[in-house]
């Protein structure tokens, strides 16, 4: 009985050790931290501003103040419909965040998965999955996602997610796929087959607690990736719909030489924006992985 | 070694298969058809719409029609553009060679300006040198092509105005000749600049991982200790062994290449065959959208296996899997 406690005390904080060790590396690298700090900032300004803002609001049309420059009554000026670009950054910063998070959590959850049976099972399921993995990578992935997203008849957000996702979750699924194919050799997980695990169990308590790290770093990196994806698609004009607007979208409007040349505050703000979550959020990944890396770690 | 090359080829004849099979459906699931522009002019009734049509073969059965269009591709026809009224293949040869040409000067100034920034990172790792490279690699690798481009037209093109903002070539010079081919490259330069600072990442974390590796190799030592100078290590052992496979992945930056000149085409107006992609689509011509998508995939699909069969003849290794 006293055994039994003991093991079940120790095993808890044992777990944890990994992603602590994680999080006090992380805690070293300032570039990182500051980056969190700016995220956050970003995060929240954007989250509350659109709480406050009407969506309908800012997309109304107003045609006494078409191209306005940045004024008192338009902090950053208006479009060529005469809308509140500040406005429409905010819903748009908002729009683009949520999807990409989205993206994120389905091609994560789902290539995870994908690859966790792949790798542990191998042989012929392993081939078959391989082969369907190997021919989704090769496919023109922008050109067939603007296909898609043109011939769909009723296009919005649900669609846009689940076309993208049809084509992202592969890299998760390689990813994982080759770091189970070396854990599955390791004794533990012999151990407990031996024991008479289930291969659910070996499979999700056992081998993806060791690939937590990876994981994490892994989802950093892509949602930044799909952020990019999200609003250069919405930039090429085969984003979100008009009536949800995206950083992409009001970035597309500077395929119009003379808003690129001579109205910067229409182009530039989402741009700078865009660079700067993408920025933050690939150092805090590189972070990461540097501090799940033992190799790689600043002592 | 063969074995793998052959085994190599015939993974491939599926993928081409699936890939055809994918492309004509969507063909097929494309609205409306070669002559449904027509439904609306006047003059011409329904019946003779009806009549065109079974002359075009688009009420043969679908696996006929796939069949048919199988062999149109096997002898290069790739359908006719219902938008330019001209086959799909004139229409591509003049503006894919535009788009060959940008990716050739991305591909060069990538590894114009990455391999010696690699080779420096690596020699002098830790250094500052080193970790300003380090840094601008986070960067490059974190910034998103459009908006890079972007930021770079707008400086250099409208600011600056140091280079041209639009098209390939200005009209009013005589084709073939010197001033000619030079207006050419000038409008190439921005658009390629704007591709190879952002593609020089993988290039550059390469050499200097493999750098940083070799060099403390035992071989390494023995030809320091012998007194062979720094810079012959470098140029015939180190390098030797790091160069072969930058040229196999060539290949593989098909796939980005392709999705990096819909971006700089459709910024910087030049007229390639992203360009031509994003107009067709805007425009429903879709007999070009399908050519395009098929053309694509069969050119990711060839890189790949000459990527592949290269760095298995380069390493050894990799045949066995």
């Amino acid at each position: 009985m006293s055994v039994e406690s003991s093991t079940s005390a120790e095993i808890p904080s044992n777990k944890l050790t990994g992603l602590k060790i994680m999080f006090n590396e992380f805690k070293k690298d300032k570039l990182a931290v500051a980056s969190v700090i700016i995220l956050l900032i970003i995060f929240i300004s954007v989250f509350a501003g659109a709480l406050i803002l009407d969506q309908e609001e800012v997309v109304r049309v107003d045609l006494f103040s078409i191209y306005s420059p940045p004024t008192s009554e338009h902090l950053l000026g208006t479009d060529y419909g005469g809308r509140d670009i500040l406005g429409q950054l905010i819903i748009g910063a908002k729009n683009s965040i949520i999807i990409g998070f989205v993206i994120t959590v389905i091609t994560g959850v789902f290539g995870f998965a994908v690859g966790l049976v792949s790798g542990y099972f191998g042989g012929m399921i392993d081939n078959i999955i391989m082969r369907i993995i190997d021919f989704i990578m090769i496919l023109p992935f922008l050109m067939l996602v603007i296909v898609f997203i043109t011939l769909i008849p009723k296009f919005n957000i649900v669609t846009f997610i689940m076309i993208m996702s049809a084509f992202l979750w592969v890299s998760n699924a390689r990813l994982i796929r080759a770091k189970t194919l070396a854990e599955k050799e390791l004794d533990y997980v012999s151990a407990s087959k031996m024991l008479g695990a289930s291969n659910i169990r070996i499979m999700y308590r056992e081998i993806l607690p060791n690939l937590t790290s990876i994981i994490i770093v892994n989802l950093t990196l892509s949602f930044a990736g799909n952020i990019g994806i999200e609003s250069g698609l919405s930039f090429l004009g085969f984003g979100l719909p008009e009536s949800t607007p995206s950083l992409g979208t009001l970035i597309g409007y500077s395929t119009n030489p003379e808003v690129l040349q001579g109205m910067w505050w229409i182009w530039l703000p989402p741009s700078l924006l865009i660079l700067i979550m993408m920025l933050s959020i690939n150092f805090i990944g590189q972070a990461l992985k540097r501090s799940g890396d033992a190799r790689q770690r600043l002592g | 070694m063969w074995k793998f090359v052959v085994r190599r080829i015939l993974i491939m004849i599926p993928q081409l298969v699936v890939l055809s099979v994918l492309v004509f459906i969507l063909a097929k699931v494309m609205p409306g058809d070669a002559l449904s522009g027509l439904v609306e002019t006047p003059g011409v009734d329904s019946s003779t719409i009806e009549d065109m049509r079974t002359n075009l073969g688009i009420n043969d059965p679908v696996h006929v029609q796939y069949l048919n269009w199988i062999k149109g591709l096997s002898q290069g026809d790739l359908g006719t553009s219902y938008i330019h009224q001209r086959p799909v293949l004139e229409l591509l040869e003049a503006r894919l060679w535009n788009t060959v040409y940008l990716s050739a000067a991305i591909l060069f100034l990538t590894y114009l300006i990455a391999i010696p920034l690699g080779i420096t990172a690596g020699r002098f790792h830790d250094s500052l040198v080193d970790k300003l490279i380090v840094g601008y690699n986070y960067v490059t690798y974190a910034t998103p092509l459009f908006i890079f481009a972007l930021l770079m037209l707008f400086v250099f093109g409208f600011q600056l105005q140091w280079f041209p903002t639009g098209g390939s070539t200005d009209i009013n010079l005589e084709p073939e000749t010197f001033s000619y081919y030079m207006d050419k490259i000038y409008h190439l330069l921005l658009p390629a600049l704007s591709g190879a600072l952002l593609a020089t990442v993988g290039t550059i974390q390469y050499l200097r991982n493999e750098i940083i590796d070799t060099k403390m190799k035992d071989f390494i030592k023995t030809a320091k200790s012998k007194g062979v100078p720094e810079a012959k290590i470098y140029s015939h052992h180190i390098l030797r062994n790091s160069f072969l496979p930058i040229a196999a992945f060539l290949g593989y930056e098909i796939t980005g290449l392709i999705t990096g000149s819909i971006f700089l085409e459709s910024i910087f107006s030049y007229p390639g065959i992203g360009q031509l992609f994003l107009q067709s689509i805007s425009q429903r011509d879709f007999s070009v959208v399908t050519a395009l998508v098929m053309v694509t995939g069969v050119a990711t699909l060839i890189g790949t296996l000459l990527s592949d069969i290269i760095l298995s003849l380069v390493d050894p290794r990799i045949r066995v899997e």
